[in-house]
């Protein structure tokens, strides 16, 4: 081939490098696009699972309820000592 | 996992541009070389990844070292990512040269000193994929990954150096050619011009990568500590 004047015609094997180039780092982008995308899933998928394993927020708020009786308790008490106060006045 | 910022965005959008200048370039800007026609067109793009292909395997030695001393996982998370996108790089030099070698020395393949120690590097980091999924405790899985990079290191200057050590018909881009080597050839302006914007092109995509498939690791990292959490 080298003693020819013009070059040889070699086209279709530089075609098939740029494709080859081409096709193998467009299958290593996809894989690359794809591992994230599961990964990213995996990811919501986990943290909802951990949302889930957490303590309900019904008792949350049954906790928060619950100073409100002692708060109602000490009202009443704070009632009732002015009726016993008045009793011992109508008793002098 | 956090967004990407913009620098990587700009990264990205850069490294195709680069990638699109340099087919450019290399497909069209260089001239013909006059003894091996077309194919040589193949040579920028054949260099280029053998250059970001060694360059990551070294950056993969020194995550490796750096992992030994600092015990901090993220360096092997980089040097995972360094591995990985080296092996696809240096599959497509090897691919692209066993194109070249079919019109310039009539074979597909042949056992010169550079196509054997190219061969050997790239299973050596196949094998360190195939190897490190075999064990289960991930702190010595990271430590063999960091040990084996590091000894894995030693066949990207061996591979560099054996077209200049030993007899070969590959021929030598840089520095004297041994007078056996067949499709040496002297590059013109145009051809140097393709030629080093490749370099820098491939150096730019490269990092582009790098950086993605970091980000990929941490995120593949969040998720193993989160089953871990859920599990128990």
């Amino acid at each position: 081939m080298f003693l020819q004047d013009a070059p040889p015609d070699t086209s279709s094997y530089m075609i098939a490098g740029y494709v080859v180039f081409f096709l193998v780092t467009a299958i290593y982008l996809f894989s690359f696009f794809v591992r994230s995308h599961n990964l990213k899933q995996d990811l919501n998928a986990l943290e909802n699972m951990k949302e889930e394993s957490a303590p309900p927020p019904a008792r949350e708020e049954t906790k928060a309820a619950a100073p409100k009786p002692k708060a109602k308790s000490t009202a009443s008490k704070a009632k009732s000592k002015p009726r016993q106060a008045k009793k011992k006045v109508t008793k002098k | 996992m956090q967004p990407k910022s913009t620098t990587l965005k700009i990264l990205d959008i850069v490294s195709v541009l680069l990638l699109a200048v340099s087919t450019y370039l290399a497909l069209i800007y260089a001239p013909e070389e006059a003894t091996m026609g077309q194919v040589q067109r193949v040579f920028y793009f054949h260099i280029a990844t053998a250059w970001v292909g060694m360059l990551g395997f070294l950056a993969a030695a020194v995550a490796g070292i750096v992992y030994l001393r600092a015990q901090n996982p993220k360096w092997d998370i980089v040097e995972v990512a360094a591995v990985e996108i080296s092996l696809v790089f240096f599959f497509i030099t090897i691919v692209l040269g066993s194109i070249w070698a079919r019109p310039v020395w009539n074979t597909w393949w042949t056992w010169d000193p550079r196509l054997t120690t190219a061969a050997i590097t790239e299973l050596i980091y196949i094998a360190y994929f195939m190897l490190r999924e075999g064990i289960e405790d991930p702190d010595r899985r990271a430590r063999f990954g960091a040990v084996y990079t590091l000894v894995g290191s030693l066949s990207v200057p061996i591979t560099f150096f054996s077209i200049r050590l030993f007899r070969t018909i590959h021929p030598v881009v840089i520095g004297s050619a041994d007078p056996s080597a067949t499709g040496t050839f002297d590059m013109t302006g145009g051809m140097q011009v393709a030629f080093f914007f490749a370099l820098f092109a491939f150096t730019v995509i490269f990092i582009d990568l790098f950086w993605n498939r970091i980000r990929m690791g941490n995120l593949a990292a969040k998720v193993e500590q989160l089953k871990l959490k859920v599990m128990h």
